[in-house]
């Protein structure tokens, strides 16, 4: 492997533009706050969840954060595990980014909690038999391993040891990813979640969220800061979201595939794909149409796949389509029906046997997008203090041997 | 309230929940209350005993809402005065079934299952679910934070999550907005030697569509009746063992 001969330096952010950004960002917590403080104050009733929709749309958008979180840390997972030096200049602020992710995405979580004031209990309790007190440990060890990784990565003496770390900080990720996904595979009465498949369908998801949110915030940030972001590295990355969105769709042909199999799960099975309403509705044309088969069409198009527009857009419908997806696994999930008694017709004054309604209130969505402002604001001061995003991914930094085709 | 009253208060709240005790309560002002703690008269709980219920679903429809009011009363939840009555706590419920291949029908109250393997126990992160040795499963609120994952985890819909300040409260169940809980078998009567409400107010209506008892002693009322009549209980399919037992579904 060649000396790393890459310049990494801090933005200027001095600009109108960063500062009004800035404060768009702080605009978009603070509101987030003001939702929690009504949440708390009120209760839960001025949400639109229920009792039989007990996670909503915080919890879309939080999960939503955390698994793009550990697929942001692959493009330093390839560069430092699978060799790939072309990804080495973007290992830092991969490892940022991942950071950052997750710390939005746990925000909203615990901001989201009936009681957040909590928190010290939740990080002295624990009960070791839930998956839930081993997701807080997964996450906290992330943040830990994460940080030492980008500071080894950082610190020039430290260099050597970061493959090492690296390598680690890819098996966590792959772990808190799975821990992520079995949260739902445990939930053994759930017709809608209780699947192998969970796991494997949430890793491929966060390769693809975590990228997409990627290629969004370097073409942005690159463009905004002046320096040059060559062809090669982009179309590197739009190759790999390509394999990523196919994987996905994979998967989720597999979850649904076996579920139909299953006759206990036919009645959940029916409800997402043929007469769930909203859910349909966001299964078929916004997770599958608009987040999956549409980018990858402008993607692997000769025209639009090599214009960095068409590859940001792509790469924004996988993040909408993404959030569709985890409405559909998590709201339609729980919208319908616990089956008390198989094969009977049930009623009762609890929406025993009912579909479940719910409406996203103003508050859930404040909170939800709060939490993505937030992971955004830590990227956009640290790449103001820390010298993470190379002086230049043009094509000859790169690769000086590549001929882009 | 000084924190060391808080603390004392607490101590005895969470005795309760283990069954080492009951708490007597004293109102000093309005909300502030001192709690006693004495000696269960049943002793701690223990896995000598096996709480548990069997329902009749064929008694009469009425006795059910019997059940569900004699609940809200001693447990003071159901408050008509709340913002939003379609979040609120249901302990029991009434529910109604009916096959619709052969039209028979049937209505049965629904509350905690007291499951020997609660999937919401399993999935608490801090421990706030728990059962205690004597099988009632039950939430510490105290430690609670809202997180609503057995409610998830719950085969059967039986918690409900606080979304509003609550009123009305028992001195004897501590409860909060924001955290969860569900029917806990009365367990402050049942610590000492009586009878859940809601089988109370069945009882002393003429009826004996619910049987309470210990079902690990074969000379109890329940333990004669599960072993005479072909007893179900609610999607025993799933392994998680539930103490209420059905007849007649
Ligand atoms: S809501 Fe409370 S009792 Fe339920 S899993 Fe969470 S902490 Fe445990």
């Amino acid at each position: 492997m060649a000396a790393d001969t890459t310049v990494y330096k801090e933005i200027e952010g001095k600009g109108g533009d960063y500062f009004s950004l800035i404060g768009w960002l702080g605009v978009m917590i603070l509101a987030a706050l003001y939702a929690v403080y009504n949440m708390e104050h009120h209760g839960h009733v001025v949400t639109g969840m229920t009792n039989a929709v007990v996670w909503g749309t915080p919890h879309v958008l939080a999960i939503f954060l955390i698994v793009a979180a550990s697929g942001a840390l692959n493009v330093a997972s390839i560069s430092s595990v699978f060799g790939r030096t072309h990804y080495k200049p973007l290992s830092r602020i991969s490892a940022l980014t991942a950071v950052a992710l997750l710390a939005g995405g746990l925000m909203v979580l615990v901001l989201d909690l009936g009681r957040p004031d909590r928190l010290i209990v939740a990080m002295t309790y624990y009960n070791f038999k839930s998956i839930f007190a081993w997701n807080i440990i997964l996450y906290n060890g992330f943040f830990v391993i994460v940080l030492a990784y980008l500071w080894m990565m950082m610190e020039r003496r430290m260099n050597p040891h970061s493959k090492k770390i690296g390598m680690m900080a890819f098996l966590w990720r792959l772990i808190l990813t799975t821990g992520t996904g079995s949260i739902f595979g445990f939930l053994v009465a759930r017709p809608g979640y209780d699947a192998a498949i969970m796991a494997p369908l949430f890793i491929a998801m966060s390769f693809a969220f975590g990228l997409a949110f990627f290629i969004i915030m370097i073409s942005v940030s690159y463009k905004a800061s002046d320096r040059p972001l060559g062809d090669f590295i982009l179309f590197k990355m739009r190759n790999l979201l390509g394999v990523f969105i196919a994987a996905v769709l994979y998967f989720t042909a597999v979850q649904h595939l076996t579920n139909l199999y299953a006759a206990e799960h036919a009645g959940i099975e029916a409800f997402i794909l043929w007469d769930g309403g909203i859910y349909t509705f966001l299964f078929w044309v916004v997770q599958i149409g608009l987040g999956s088969l549409i980018p990858l069409a402008i993607l692997f198009n000769p025209a639009s796949g090599r214009s960095c527009q068409g590859i940001m857009t792509a790469a924004g419908l996988v993040i909408i389509g993404g959030i569709a997806q985890l409405y559909v696994i998590i709201i339609g999930g729980q919208a319908f029906p616990l089956q008390l008694f198989p094969g009977m017709e049930v009623s009762s004054s609890f929406f025993d046997g009912a579909v479940h309604s719910y409406a996203p209130s103003h508050w859930e969505v404040m909170l939800g997008l709060g939490g993505i402002a937030a992971a955004i604001l830590i990227i956009v001061i640290a790449v103001k203090y820390l010298p993470l995003l190379p002086t230049s991914l043009s094509d000859a930094k790169i690769d000086p041997h590549h001929k882009v085709k | 309230m000084t924190d060391k009253s808080m603390n004392s208060v607490d101590k005895a709240r969470r005795n309760l929940l283990k069954g080492g005790a009951a708490a007597a309560v004293v109102t000093l002002a309005p909300g502030v209350t001192l709690q006693t703690v004495q000696a269960a008269v049943t002793g701690p709980a223990t896995s000598a005993k096996r709480w548990g219920m069997l329902v009749d679903a064929n008694a009469p429809e009425g006795v059910w809402d019997l059940a569900v009011e004699a609940c809200k009363a001693e447990q003071g939840w159901g408050k008509t005065e709340n913002v939003n009555q379609a979040t609120d706590p249901q302990w029991i419920r009434k529910v109604s079934i009916k096959d619709p291949k052969t039209g028979a029908k049937a209505t049965l109250p629904v509350m905690c299952q007291h499951c020997a393997k609660p999937p919401c126990v399993d999935v608490c992160p801090t421990g706030a679910s728990m059962k205690r040795a004597d099988g009632i499963v039950l939430v510490d609120k105290h430690i609670c934070i809202g997180c609503r994952f057995c409610m998830m985890a719950c085969p059967y819909s039986c918690r409900s999550f606080v979304h509003e300040d609550v009123r009305g409260q028992k001195p004897h169940m501590p409860r909060g907005k924001g955290t969860v809980e569900a029917c806990t078998m009365c367990v402050h009567r049942v610590d000492k030697g009586q009878k859940p409400a809601c089988v109370d107010a069945v009882n002393a209506a003429g009826s004996n569509a619910i049987i309470f008892g210990d079902l690990n002693d074969p000379n109890s009322d329940i333990a004669r009746a599960v072993s005479k009549f072909v007893t179900q209980r609610i999607r025993s399919d799933l392994g998680v063992e539930p103490g209420i037992h059905y007849r007649g579904i």
